[in-house]
């Protein structure tokens, strides 16, 4: 899978619809083993990449969710050490060194997706989600191993990776990255589709959204996101709200505009937009969706 | 072509003409001319790119050099732009050249700001060891002089220092209050980092080889993180007597202080931490005046708070931030639209302070209807005109 509309076909196979500068992106991602950083506003389809190319290449997704104060013991590796305890007085009045060396071995280390990812038999997606929410230290770790590819546990010696994962950072831009992150990754910024692609999302993830629902519906939504409002809806909203219209029957916008007012709660996720898009706006804002 | 997969070195770029290579480092230069950080490694894949098939191929290419060398959104945005000027010859980077000259012209003020403080820095650099030398001759009176000016400088408006020499001084005197500033708010978090819980799940794991014996104690310490200054700066016209030395003075704090953001505003919000981390002073104020955009037409304050609300907000400011807005207040705009934005921007920040250097002039009200909308919102309004005024805000901060 190296020629970017073979990759296009395989993600949208999987049930995500690319554009094409995504497809070279992932291209590179093989063709260079650099890992790929994903940015743009919440609600994009950041995560979903990850998913759609781990389904494409029918390996295993693991995913490090990032959080303020996340670290290694959660992200690497951790010792079992209730076992080691239980272990240790098991074994009371034997030979101490030779207890140590084994409570210290395999058999005891709990593996944290970061090891996973690199002991996989065939390489897996490693999805490392919001990164910006992570520490700085944290994040000096990764990038020591997104280019070495290996961890040393002290008590156990070097690890080197069986296999080097399709690694996949998103970022919501909470917290500025570092350069040196940034420059070791490829870049990619997610925007919100355009009319068109919206349109096949919706038909590709809404069971019953026909063709031309979903166009509608795309062209609201871009209608919508053009208004000022504090949070713009995502294409999770998108789907969300396609999935509310199908789920009550509406086969055509303009054919209830009630039901639309009413469902705009999938979209406006705080008071102030909601109260932005009053009745009069909506059913402006339908007047202009052909 | 063949290509080297696994170990992409430097002997790949035999396979790319020698023209080519030339051309290439020629482009990657260009980029990092444009804030582009473009290393190494990244040369000798796009390198390896071209070598790969995908020179024959301009729109292919330019994806993947996309992608391979933008490192964040503003880079993304200007890349098509860079790269058709360069390879496909579009002539729009010379273009983008001219305007943004022009644009400089057009904002006479930081235009000025900036070589004015090129020259002054100069002079100020012949000027420093002239007491010592001249000093025997013109008697004690001179250092008098001299000693006694710093004292004054502290209560003069900035407005009011005419002679370069003085502003020149002005201006180190604010760089070296931002970074005494820095410093200590820098030291207090640290001192407040003592005090520890035990945590108990590390001991027990950390001690198991004594049989689980707690003999090495493992500690926890509260994580502070430190306050975060947000600064955003009017440039505008009625400012330009006050910008030079606020300037100096953003750029004093944001030096190595990693929790420290800048943004200038007029008609449009400019972000400029990264021109302001520019080790050289001068040369950081001479890329400011690039990137100012502004036509003098007025301060648009509120709809420059609404691009940072909308575009900013969310990446620079957490709950430990302080936003200081230096202006004075006079909208060109509308002025409810300030208000509802710095109602916005109270929510999400701890503090908002306001320096308005015309606050201490005679006769000077709050009169402005800016002014009026977003006193409501502001946690400290004080005036900042002279460098004692500017030093009374450093307890203020450092008791957040």
């Amino acid at each position: 899978m190296r020629n970017r509309d073979e990759i296009a076909q395989a993600l949208a196979a999987s049930g995500y619809i690319a554009d094409g500068e995504l497809a070279t992106a992932i291209s590179l991602m093989q063709l260079l083993r650099r890992p790929l950083l994903l940015e743009g506003e919440a609600g994009v389809g950041k995560t979903e990449v990850a998913k759609a190319l781990s389904r494409a290449h029918a390996t295993e997704l693991i995913r490090l969710q990032c959080y303020e104060g996340l670290d290694q013991s959660a992200a690497l590796y951790e010792w079992n050490y209730q076992r080691q305890l239980l272990s240790i007085q098991a074994h009371r009045g034997d030979d101490p060194d030779e207890v140590e060396e084994q409570i210290f071995s395999e058999k005891y280390l709990l593996e944290r997706p970061l090891l996973a990812a690199i002991r996989r038999a065939t390489p897996p997606v490693l999805l490392i989600d919001e990164i910006d929410r992570a520490d700085d230290e944290f994040e000096a770790f990764l990038l020591e191993l997104l280019s070495d590819f290996q961890v040393s546990i002290p008590e156990l010696g070097t690890i080197t990776a069986t296999t080097i994962p399709h690694v996949v950072l998103t970022s919501n831009g909470t917290r500025e990255l570092s350069d040196a992150l940034r420059r070791r990754c490829l870049y990619h910024y997610v925007g919100y589709p355009d009319v068109d692609r919206e349109a096949r999302i919706i038909m590709a993830r809404v069971e019953g959204a026909s063709a031309s629902l979903s166009l509608q519906i795309a062209r609201m939504v871009e209608a919508i996101r053009k208004e000022e409002l504090r949070k713009i809806p995502g294409v999770a909203e998108t789907l969300d709200w396609a999935a509310a219209l199908v789920g009550l029957d509406v086969r055509d916008l303009h054919g209830a505009p009630e039901t639309v007012h009413e469902t705009l709660m999938c979209l406006l996720k705080t008071h102030e937009d909601k109260s932005r898009l009053t009745r009069e706006v909506s059913e402006r804002l339908l007047g202009k969706v052909a | 072509m063949s290509c080297c997969g696994a170990s992409p070195g430097y002997g790949s770029l035999d396979e790319v003409s020698r023209l080519v290579s030339s051309r290439l480092a020629a482009f990657l230069r260009t980029l990092r001319d444009s804030g582009f950080t473009v290393g190494l490694a990244e040369g000798r894949d796009a390198a390896e790119l071209m070598t790969a098939g995908y020179a024959a191929q301009p729109g292919l290419l330019r994806s993947a050099f996309k992608h391979l060398l933008s490192a964040r959104k503003s880079d993304w945005e200007k890349f098509d732009g860079i790269f058709d000027a360069f390879w496909l010859d579009k002539r729009v980077r010379s273009r983008s050249i001219t305007t943004a000259s022009s644009k400089a012209a057009n904002n006479p003020s930081l235009k000025t700001l900036a070589d004015g403080r090129r020259d002054s820095g100069q002079t100020a650099a012949d000027q420093v060891p002239s007491p010592e030398d001249g000093g025997a001759d013109r008697g004690g009176e001179g250092r008098m002089e001299g000693a006694s000016l710093a004292d004054n400088l502290a209560e003069v408006d900035f407005r009011r220092l005419a002679d370069p020499a003085q502003i020149a001084q002005a201006h180190e005197a604010a760089a070296r209050l931002a970074l005494a500033m820095r410093t200590r708010l820098t030291r207090r978090d640290l001192a407040r980092r003592r005090g520890y819980r035990l945590d108990l799940r590390r001991t027990i794991h950390g001690n198991i080889s004594h049989g689980g014996v707690p003999i090495d104690l493992v500690k926890r310490r509260r994580k502070e993180k430190p306050m975060r200054l947000v600064m955003l700066l009017d440039a505008s016209g009625s400012m330009s007597m006050y910008t030079g030395v606020f300037l100096r003075f953003i750029h004093g704090i944001l030096d190595e202080f990693r929790e420290a953001e800048a943004f200038l505003f007029h008609t449009r919000l400019a972000h400029v931490s990264d021109a302001m981390k520019e080790k050289d002073a001068a040369r950081a104020l001479d890329r400011l005046s690039i990137m100012a955009q502004g036509a003098g037409g007025g301060t648009r304050i509120g709809e420059s708070l609404q691009t940072f609300n909308r575009w900013h907000a969310a990446r620079v400011i957490h709950s430990r931030t302080v936003v200081m807005i230096v202006s004075d207040g006079y909208e060109t705009g509308d002025a409810a639209l300030l208000g509802r934005e710095m109602a916005a921007l109270g929510r999400r920040c701890r503090r908002i302070v306001w320096l308005n250097p015309m606050m201490a002039w005679q006769g000077y009200s709050p009169e402005a209807k800016g002014i009026k909308a977003a006193l409501p919102h502001v946690d400290l309004y004080a005036p900042a005109n002279t460098l004692k005024s500017l030093t009374a805000l450093e307890p203020y901060l450092a008791k957040l």
